[in-house]
């Protein structure tokens, strides 16, 4: 029986490169890196994990009750030297791996600016990322590109060796936006902005979904991804600027509303700050964006006399920021999105030089990037430390 | 949000229950409904037939005693298992038909139904029973005491838990459950998104067996704090009290979490208040955070006492002290510490930044670390032993294997880059998978082949005690690996069907798996029926059938009501193996009247009202609600008038029941 | 129970006379243990406001909503409660059994006028549309102070229970175990109360 384990342990690499382990050979290089981590960790725990199983085999096998010969030590329980070797062993094992651990995570953190495209190119001035604002709606994915004023349905497309940058919400319940071909994935939540890094290295169409489930028809929830050449691309731009429909409120409404398995749709145009008010959950007319609510709210907070007095939105911004650090419990705390940059990044330039801002209100994250001030700066993001860019 | 107090849809008489809630359109649940409704007639029948509901009443379901309730958790565990292990078969059946454009057989309505109870009920109401039956039955004995700290509050403990699992199945018959994935993550299970009654149903339901399990928490930890034998200090109990005092100290420290973020979403849905919605300031990863501040412990509260119930099988069927006690206990006291601050690997992909994730992933890296210790430890314990290959070690051996497998890709699954790639995959499900019955089930498995005949007097047969082991095992490897495989191939969990038909060859090894299982399930059956019927040939007559080292093999199998009819001293770690080493006699005179608690209705009845609560709650019966609760809290006060709550066994019963023992042993040696 | 147990001569493996075990004796313990975790449920609920303390959805805020005067009224009637209770507490250890019960009438009594304000403060929000439904805030606030509330009243119960009971059948050894447990529960709740004015109340106006 053990014997047929180990036997199938070892065949298991066979039959996985026979079928399609798209995790274990990616076409991106986001995905074929988060892949080296997991075959280095693996390889590492192997080194322990094998002979354990090892032992226990020989072991019962060495002292079945019926091997008289071997010894018998019924009181032996304790020895120093090979007590400090149980602990050792695997303390240096996860040493190793805490290491790689530390290092794969900042380097592959999915809201870092790529600084490769490949193993053989290096990312330069040159390569304008492509941006993509996606949406999960229940169930299908919208996606928005605000550098050609176009927009999908569960269709996706980006030339290869450009890195693309994708920001992220959900228009009501959580998912999770996965190319497995391409990075690993990141949640999209209502009322929150995830953002995600990737490039795809090679042609070809490939397949994307959501990986966290959210509903009834969450199965199919899934889009192609083409990964395709410059020219490619351009042409299929092109194609979806010639449609007649646009995606204006009303059409985002009606497209909100709940469907199943949505076959893919394009939009010629995109209406002005579309995004903006599906993160701030106010498409509808009469709402009331997050991120105004929440500037009244710090109002509110200091005092609710300053309304009146229009104070520069640097400063609100600022102030917000510091009182979350102040609390000392926003480990619990998920930013909500609504700083004040972000009403301006629904044009390509305003959003370029939000990028590079210091994002904390931006973006959703299970724990504030502050949670640990021993940690900061935050080497992933050197620019995590530096005030708010809006007053450059 | 209107609160559904004023909802225009409910009538005052029924709430929004009507005949619409009985899926009569289900044909599958009609034919479960009919096999449970003529399996209930016709044990009620029986029960009516042998005139034995007063034989119930009194002896069972109103006992105080430690080992009856313990065994009674063990009933409720199996029964449920059985439902669990159906939802898992339908689970696979659904995902091995799915594909080429057929939508299976179940709808996606049915299907989310199936996974979150699935999850639901193998955590609650099966691993849960099941770990708290084997403490109530064996911590007592094992520290040399004669009860529980509260006799009453654990009867009461398990009647919650009962409760609960019954608010958990009405579900099936009348409404729906759950279809959010078994930790009902807002904004999903919000008003908006889950308007039926089954996220209600999920509330209650865990509601009330949380009320019993943190009372049955707090009851053994005073236990093993007070009640332990003169000479037993911390650092001579046995390894599996100490486990069970660390998993008391998880659940007393964690499952208040649980109802506390409950309550929450209870009035996030029923009031109108905004913790976890999108909007109005609610944040929905609140709850996220929470949950799994009370789920990774909850984790842990699992495993513990399974790696106590391995510690104490390796050292008795090895014939030798278990190696490093020391490190043991220290090594247990570890996990439980660095459970509470690992919970953020459960969503590295929601977001957080890179410091917060490696800090976690580290965290969680860490607790390899005792783990690791602990399987060196067991290992070591065989090292020069004498093994003998009884069931118990059969499972333990099954367990230190597959349970390095799981371990390793739980690991894998803490390192961030790694867990963006597999998380929510079905890579993580045959993770988990790996380690709750790789680890937790064996080592059920593993308790109740091995303490089976101290509770009932004869040992389990073992014939099909192995075809169960062999089916379980084979079964458990042929379910999962290709999960594993699956994950590597990005398919996701929770998937109703699927495009790609190359998967299904997967899913059909799979299901093939669970196949194995069920017979691996069957034949657990067969064994006790079995074992039932060759009771003579596989009595134990003299308490220790397996040359066992702590005090539970000291006492009678099965132990009389009083457990030990002198209280035991301890001198060292296996007090038992001690006492045999040093020739002790048994004491066959000089017995005295024995102090014990008496039993009580109330704990039956409290929990009965409890449910109706919950089930008027589930379905917005306002007046069956309050009258509910105001019938627990005059029964609750009612209680404390009760004052009949103890009395002496007499010397002469003590020393009949002794007199005979010592006749059972004669007659055999 | 566990006590060492010296060694003369031969190993003695058992007690030849049944120790004698205080019904009742973990009991303390127990309740100090339960306490803890229901100290948990609060925490959750601080660590909600925390997090959420601060979301108004527009709405009114601490400032607008809160009136010090009457909760520092409240806070005093709480913190009377278990100063009484403390007395009702020596009573009891004098053994002077009616003068016990006097002061935890006027226990009880501090009680219930503690709850009468923070319901009369509730009704006032609520009557000012400042409803658990309005905000975020005021959702957590609503929960938190509403538990401990909750607490009181339950207190309160048992308070009353107890009173009846030792007026049947004196101080035993039961009913003072008793009154010592809701002696925990009612200082508990107090400084409960003590977090949620410093940190939900006071905070609030600064």
């Amino acid at each position: 029986m053990k014997r047929l384990h180990l036997t199938a342990l070892l065949t298991l690499p066979a039959l996985l490169s026979a079928c399609d382990a798209v995790v274990l050979s990616p076409s991106g290089d986001v995905a074929a890196r988060q892949r080296d981590v997991l075959v280095t960790s693996t390889l590492l725990m192997l080194l322990i994990i094998i002979p354990v199983i090892c032992l226990v085999v020989f072991f019962a096998w060495k002292y079945r009750a019926s091997n008289t010969d071997a010894t018998y030590a019924p009181d032996w329980s304790h020895s120093t030297k090979l007590e400090v070797v149980i602990w050792a062993a695997p303390l240096l094992i996860i040493i190793c791996l805490g290491g790689l651990t530390w290092v794969g995570t900042h380097l592959l953190d999915p809201y870092r600016k790529l600084d490769r495209i490949s193993k053989e190119l290096v990312v330069t001035d040159e390569h304008e990322p492509l941006q993509v604002q996606v949406v999960s709606l229940d169930w299908k994915w919208m996606f928005i590109y605000p550098q050609y004023g176009i927009a999908t349905v569960n269709e996706l497309a980006a030339p290869v060796d450009r890195p693309i940058e994708f920001k992220l919400t959900s228009s009501s319940v959580m998912n999770a936006f996965y190319i497995p071909t391409l990075a690993g994935m990141i949640y999209t939540m209502p009322g929150m902005e995830t953002g995600l890094h990737g490039v795809i290295n090679e042609e070809g169409v490939y397949d994307g979904f959501s990986s966290n489930y959210s509903g009834a028809g969450f199965s199919g929830m899934r889009f192609k991804f083409h990964g395709m050449d410059d020219a490619g691309f351009e042409n299929w731009v092109a194609d979806v600027q010639a449609q007649d429909a646009t995606l204006d409120r009303d059409t985002y409404l009606d497209l909100v509303k709940p469907s199943e398995n949505v076959a893919p749709m394009h939009f010629a145009g995109v209406e002005d700050g579309l995004y903006h008010d599906i993160l701030n959950m106010c498409v509808e007319p009469g709402q009331m964006c997050m991120n105004d609510m929440m500037m009244q709210d710090m109002h509110t907070r200091s005092g609710g006399m300053e309304m009146a007095h229009g104070q520069d939105q640097e400063q609100h911004a600022d102030h917000g920021a510091m009182s979350h650090d102040g609390h000392g419990m926003e480990g619990m705390d998920v930013s909500r999105n609504g700083g004040e940059d972000e009403m301006q990044s629904d044009t390509p330039e305003a959003d370029k030089t939000a990028t590079d801002a210091d994002r904390r209100m931006l973006r959703g994250h299970g724990l504030g990037r502050d949670f640990m001030p021993l940690f900061q700066p935050d080497p992933a993001r050197p620019d995590a430390t530096q005030p708010n860019p809006d007053n450059q | 949000m209107t609160s559904p107090m004023q909802d225009p849809n409910t009538s005052f008489l029924f709430g929004r229950l009507t005949f619409d809630a009985i899926p009569l359109h289900e044909p599958i649940l009609v034919a479960t409904f009919a096999v449970v409704a003529l399996g209930g007639i016709a044990m009620v029948a029986a029960l009516t037939y042998f005139r034995l509901w007063g034989y119930l009443w009194s002896q069972w379901f109103t006992t105080v005693d430690h080992k009856k309730i313990g065994i009674m958790y063990m009933i409720l565990g199996v029964v449920m298992l059985l439902r669990g292990f159906a939802d898992a078969i339908m689970m696979r059946l659904q995902q091995a038909m799915a594909f080429g454009g057929s939508e299976g057989y179940l709808t996606a309505h049915h299907y989310d139904q199936v996974f979150t109870a699935h999850g639901v009920i193998m955590i609650f109401f099966v691993a849960m029973p099941m770990v708290t039956g084997l403490m109530n039955y064996v911590v007592p004995l094992q520290i040399g005491a004669r009860d529980v700290s509260f006799p009453f509050l654990n009867n009461f403990s398990f009647w919650m838990t009962v409760g609960g699992a019954v608010i958990v199945m009405m579900s099936l018959f009348i409404g729906e459950f759950a279809m959010t994935g078994w930790l009902a993550m807002p904004p999903l299970s919000g008003a908006e998104a889950s308007p039926g009654v089954g996220v209600d149903y999920y509330i209650w339901g865990l509601q009330i067996a949380g009320v019993g399990t943190t009372l049955s928490g707090i009851n053994l930890l005073v236990t093993i704090i007070k009640m332990r034998a003169p000479g037993m200090t911390m650092m001579k109990m046995p390894i599996f009290t100490w486990t069970s005092l660390c998993t008391n100290v998880l659940i007393v420290a964690s499952f208040p979490v649980l109802t506390a973020v409950l309550v929450l979403m209870t009035l996030d849905r029923y009031v109108g208040t905004h913790f976890f919605t999108n909007d109005m300031g609610g944040n929905p990863m609140m709850y996220v955070n929470l949950i799994w501040i009370w789920g990774h412990p909850e984790v842990y509260i699992l495993i513990l006492p399974a790696f106590g119930i391995f510690s104490e099988v390796t050292s008795a069927f090895s014939g030798k002290r278990l190696f490093g006690y020391t490190s043991m206990v220290y090594a247990t006291v570890c996990i439980t510490i660095l459970s509470y601050l690992v919970w953020l690997h459960h969503f590295f992909t929601m977001g957080s930044g890179a410091s917060v994730n490696s800090f976690f992933g580290i965290t969680t890296m860490i607790i390899s670390i005792p783990t690791g210790a602990k399987l060196f430890n067991w290992l070591f314990t065989m090292y020069r032993g004498r093994v003998r290959f009884e069931l118990p070690m059969l499972w333990t051996i099954a367990f230190m294997i597959t349970f390095t497998v799981g371990g390793m890709t739980g690991v894998l699954l803490a390192v961030p880059p790694a867990d963006f790639v597999l998380h929510n995959s079905l890579f993580l499900i045959a993770h988990f998978h790996n380690v709750i019955i790789g680890g937790v089930l064996f080592g059920l498995f593993a308790g109740m082949n091995y303490w089976f005949p101290k509770a009932f007097g004869f040992k389990l047969d073992e014939f099909w005690g192995k075809i169960s082991f062999w089916f379980w095992v084979a079964g458990y490897w042929f379910a999962f690996t290709p999960l594993y495989v699956l994950g590597l191939m990005g398919v996701t969990r929770r998937m109703r069907v699927f495009d790609d038909p190359s998967l299904q060859i997967w899913f059909i090894i799979a299901g093939f798996g669970a196949a194995l299982i069920a017979v691996g399930i069957a034949a657990f059956l067969i064994q006790i029926a079995v074992s039932i019927r060759d009771r003579k040939k596989n009595r134990d007559v003299t308490g220790d059938p397996w040359q066992g080292r702590t005090l539970e093999w000291a006492t009678s199998s099965p132990p009389a009501d009083y457990n030990f009819a002198f209280t035991p001293v301890v001198h060292d770690i296996d007090a038992w193996h001690d006492m045999k080493s040093h020739s002790y006699e048994r004491p066959l005179t000089g017995y005295e009247a024995i102090h014990m608690p008496r039993n009580t209705g109330a704990g039956v009845i409290i929990a009965a009202l409890s449910v109706a609560c919950g089930f008027a709650l589930v379905w917005y019966i306002w007046w069956l609600a309050a009258l509910s609760f105001l019938g627990i809290l005059a029964v609750a006060i009612g209680h404390t008038f009760n004052t009949k709550r103890d009395f002496y066994i007499p010397v002469q019963t003590v020393v009949d029941t002794e007199a005979r023992r010592t006749k059972l042993i004669e007659s055999r040696a | 129970m566990s006590s060492t147990v010296t060694q003369t001569g031969p190993r003695q493996f058992h007690l030849d006379h049944e120790p004698h075990l205080p019904e009742g004796a973990s009991t303390m313990l127990g309740f100090w243990i339960y306490l803890m975790s229901d100290c948990l449920i609060f925490a959750v609920l601080f660590a909600v406001y925390a997090v959420l303390g601060h979301n108004y959805a527009g709405g009114p805020g601490p400032k607008e909503l809160f009136d010090l005067e009457l909760v520092a009224l409240n806070t005093a009637m709480l913190l009377l409660s278990s100063i009484t209770y403390g007395f009702a507490m020596l009573e009891m250890a004098r053994r002077r059994q009616t003068m016990m019960l006097v002061w935890l009438g006027i226990t009880g009594l501090f009680g219930a006028a503690f709850l009468s304000i923070e319901l009369y403060e509730f009704s006032h929000l609520i009557h000012e549309g400042a409803t658990p439904g309005r905000s975020a805030f005021l959702s957590s606030f609503f929960a938190l102070v509403g538990t401990h509330g909750l607490h009181v009243t339950f207190g309160i119960i048992w308070l009353a229970t107890l009173m009846v009971q030792v007026l049947r059948t004196g101080l035993t050894a039961s009913n003072t175990r008793r009154l010592m447990c809701l002696s925990l529960f009612w200082h508990f709740l107090d400084v409960i109360w003590i977090g949620v004015f410093t940190f939900v109340y006071l905070m609030g106006m600064i």
